[in-house]
C-alpha cells in the first residue's frame, strides 16, 4: 500500500479539498474577528430645525411638531431607527415620551394636550444610543372658529342656501313648480287601495340607520303620507322598527297623519313597534311578519345594507307590491331587481316633496336641480382646465381635512 | 361530530333560519323568536357598558359636566312612559334631528359633492376620462326634477340611467360574491365545527 501523501492519485483530489479547507477556516476567522469587533456606540445625529406649533385649522388640544431628519437616516451612518417625540411643561422639566416614529419621518402631532397651556418639545433620534434635540418651545394649543381650507365649502353652501331660500319664497308666493312624476309614489295611492281592497296589512320598513341619517328623516316624511292615506282608506300599517328612537318618531308622525285624515280613533300605536337592533334578527322578524300577516303592499324606505335582499325577496315570495326606495348604492341592485317600484338614491329625496307638493319641499327640489346645473357646468369647465393643466382651478376643490 | 352543547344549539338555530327556504314553520318560529330575543338582550347590555358607562358615566366622573346634557335629554326620552309629560320627549327627538341634519349637511356637502367633483375632473385625454365625463353630466342629469325629460333633456337622462344600470350590474356581481362568502361561512360551521366532515 502507498502509504505517501502526495502520490498522482492523491493529489488529484486534494488539490481540490484543501483550497476548500482554508477558504472555509478563512471565512470563520473573519466572521469571529468581525463579531468580536466593537459595537458602534456614536449616537446617531440629533434632528435638527425642530419647530413646534399649535395645528391650524382644527378644534384644539393639538400641536404639530416638524424636523429635519437625523443626517444618520437614509444618510451617513444610516443608523437611526426611529425617533420618540418628548414634552415637557417646563423647560428644564422632566421630558416625557409622547409619541414615537419610525426612521424616514418628520412630522408629529400631539393630541393629548390642553388649551391655553404651555409645552416644550425636543425629538430624540434613536439607535443602540439617542441624542436629543434642542428643546423648542413654549408652544401653546388652541381651537380656530374658521378652517381656512374649507373656505370653498362655505362659497357652496351660501349659495345653495340662497338658491333654497330664492325658490321656497317664490313657492311661498304662490309660483308653480313642476317635478317630474315618480313611478314609484305614482303606485302609493294604488298599493294602499289594493292592501284595503285584500283586507291585508301594509308593511313599512324604515331602514335600518338613526334618526340623524337622511335617509330616515326622508322615510318618516313619506311614512306620514302613506300613514295618511291608509287612515283614509281604513287599512291597517304594520311598522316594526329596528331603531327606538327611530321608532318613538314614527309613532309620532302616524299619529298626526290619523289625526290629518280625521281618524285619531283608528291610530293603533301597538302596530309601531321596536322589534330587534340586529341586523339579521331584524330581518329574520320582518319575514315571519310578511308572511304570517300576508302583507299586501310592503315599503322599504330608507338606508338598508345586507338584509335588503332577505327583506325584498320573502316579499316577492310573498306575492306583495313592493316599493323601495334607497341611496344606499350597493342594495339598489337588489331593490331593482326583486320590487315593482324602486326610487333610486335622490328619487327617494324628491319623493316627500313629490308626495306633499309642499312649498318648502317643492323649492328646495328646484334649488337642488340648479344646483347640480351649477355642477355639471363646473365638471365641464374643469374638463377643460384639465386638459391645459390649469391646475389653480381644480384645486379650488381640494377640501381641507 | 361535535359534542360541544353549544356548537349543537347553534346548528339547530342555523338549520331552523334556513328551513325558511321551505316555508314558515315551527322551527323558524322558535330560532326567529330567540334570535330576537337575545339580540334585544345583548344590545340592551352592549348599550350600557360601551355607550351609557364609557361615554355618559365616565366623562362625568372626569368633571366633564356638560355631558350631563346629553344625560337629561336620554331621560327626556324615556318621558313619553308618562303620558302626561310624553310631549318632553320631543324636544330630545328635536335636538338628534337638528344636529343631524345640520352636521350631515356639512358632511356630505365635502364627501359626496366637493370630493366627488374633484374626481371628476380630468383631463379630456383618453376614452376613460371622458366616460366618466359623460356618465357623471347625464348622471345628474337624470335626476332633474323640475323639468320634463323631454328633447335634448330626455336623450341625456336616458344615457345617464344606461350608466346608472350598468354600475348596479357590476355592483350587484360585486355584492352577490360577497354575500356567498357569507353562505360559505355558515355551511363551514354545519359541516366543519357540528359534523366535523370538514379539516
Amino acid at each position: 500500500m502507498d502509504t505517501r501523501f502526495w502520490t498522482k492519485e492523491k493529489c488529484k483530489w486534494r488539490r481540490k479539498v484543501l483550497p476548500l479547507t482554508a477558504f472555509i477556516i478563512l471565512l470563520a476567522l473573519w466572521g469571529t474577528i468581525r463579531a468580536q469587533s466593537p459595537v458602534d456606540t456614536l449616537p446617531p445625529s440629533p434632528p435638527t430645525e425642530v419647530t413646534a406649533f399649535d395645528t391650524p385649522n382644527d378644534a384644539g388640544k393639538n400641536i404639530t411638531i416638524n424636523w429635519k431628519l437625523s443626517t444618520d437616516d437614509g444618510a451617513g451612518r444610516n443608523i437611526v431607527k426611529g425617533y420618540d417625540i418628548l414634552r415637557s411643561e417646563s423647560q428644564e422639566g422632566k421630558f416625557e415620551v409622547v409619541g414615537s416614529v419610525v426612521a424616514g419621518i418628520s412630522t408629529f402631532q400631539d393630541d393629548k394636550v390642553k388649551n391655553r397651556r404651555n409645552y416644550f418639545y425636543k425629538v430624540r433620534a434613536k439607535d443602540h444610543t439617542s441624542s436629543d434635540s434642542p428643546t423648542v418651545g413654549p408652544v401653546q394649543a388652541s381651537g380656530q372658529w374658521y378652517h381656512k381650507g374649507k373656505t370653498v365649502v362655505l362659497i357652496f353652501v351660501v349659495i345653495f342656501t340662497a338658491l333654497v331660500i330664492y325658490f321656497v319664497e317664490s313657492a311661498k308666493k304662490g309660483k308653480k313648480l313642476y317635478v317630474r312624476p315618480i313611478p314609484g309614489m305614482d303606485a302609493v295611492d294604488e298599493a294602499v287601495g289594493r292592501a284595503t281592497e285584500m283586507g291585508r296589512p301594509i308593511l313599512y320598513i324604515l331602514g335600518l340607520s338613526t334618526i340623524s341619517d337622511v335617509a330616515t328623516i326622508a322615510s318618516l316624511t313619506i311614512l306620514g303620507r302613506v300613514a295618511k292615506k291608509v287612515a283614509e282608506f281604513q287599512s291597517k300599517l304594520l311598522v316594526p322598527c329596528y331603531n327606538p328612537i327611530v321608532m318613538t318618531v314614527a309613532q309620532e308622525v302616524v299619529k298626526n297623519a290619523y289625526l290629518d285624515a280625521g281618524r285619531p280613533d283608528s291610530y293603533d300605536e301597538s302596530n309601531i313597534w321596536f322589534l330587534s337592533s340586529s341586523q339579521f334578527a331584524y330581518a329574520a322578524g320582518v319575514n315571519g311578519i310578511m308572511l304570517r300577516e300576508k302583507t299586501a303592499t310592503n315599503f322599504y324606505l330608507g338606508m338598508f345594507y345586507a338584509e335588503s335582499l332577505i327583506l325584498a325577496e320573502t316579499g316577492n315570495i310573498a306575492g306583495s307590491i313592493q316599493i323601495a326606495g334607497t341611496d344606499a348604492v350597493t342594495q339598489l341592485p337588489f331593490f331593482i331587481t326583486s320590487c315593482d317600484y324602486t326610487l333610486i338614491g335622490e328619487e327617494f329625496y324628491a319623493a316627500s316633496a313629490y308626495l306633499s307638493r309642499e312649498p318648502k319641499l317643492l323649492g328646495s327640489i328646484k334649488a337642488q336641480d340648479w344646483g347640480k346645473a351649477g355642477l355639471i357646468a363646473l365638471i365641464i369647465l374643469g374638463g377643460f382646465f384639465a386638459s391645459f393643466h390649469f391646475d389653480t382651478f381644480i384645486n379650488l376643490f381640494t377640501v381641507g381635512h | 361530530m361535535s359534542t360541544d352543547i353549544g356548537v349543537w344549539i347553534a346548528a339547530f338555530l342555523t338549520l331552523g333560519i334556513l328551513s325558511f327556504l321551505y316555508k314558515d314553520n315551527p322551527f323558524y318560529k322558535v330560532s326567529e323568536s330567540i334570535f330576537i330575543g337575545v339580540s334585544a338582550a345583548y344590545w340592551f347590555v352592549y348599550m350600557i357598558y360601551n355607550v351609557i358607562e364609557p361615554n355618559l358615566l365616565g366623562n362625568l366622573q372626569k368633571g366633564e359636566w356638560w355631558y350631563a346634557v346629553a344625560g337629561i335629554l336620554g331621560v327626556m326620552m324615556l318621558f313619553r312612559l308618562i303620558p302626561k309629560i310624553g310631549w318632553l320627549s320631543r324636544w330630545a327627538v328635536a335636538f338628534m334631528i337638528g344636529t343631524g341634519a345640520g352636521l350631515n349637511f356639512i358632511v356630505y356637502l365635502q364627501s359626496n359633492v366637493m370630493k366627488q367633483i374633484r374626481g371628476t375632473l380630468a383631463p379630456l385625454n383618453s376614452i376613460g376620462n371622458i366616460m366618466m365625463i359623460v356618465g357623471v353630466i347625464t348622471g345628474l342629469i337624470y335626476f332633474f326634477f323640475s323639468a320634463e325629460h323631454k328633447g335634448l333633456l330626455g336623450g341625456a337622462a336616458k344615457v345617464g340611467i344606461w350608466f346608472i344600470m350598468v354600475s348596479f350590474g357590476a355592483s350587484f356581481g360585486y355584492t352577490v360574491m360577497a354575500r356567498i362568502s357569507l353562505l360559505i361561512g355558515r355551511m363551514h360551521f354545519l359541516f366543519s365545527d357540528w359534523l366535523g366532515l370538514l379539516h
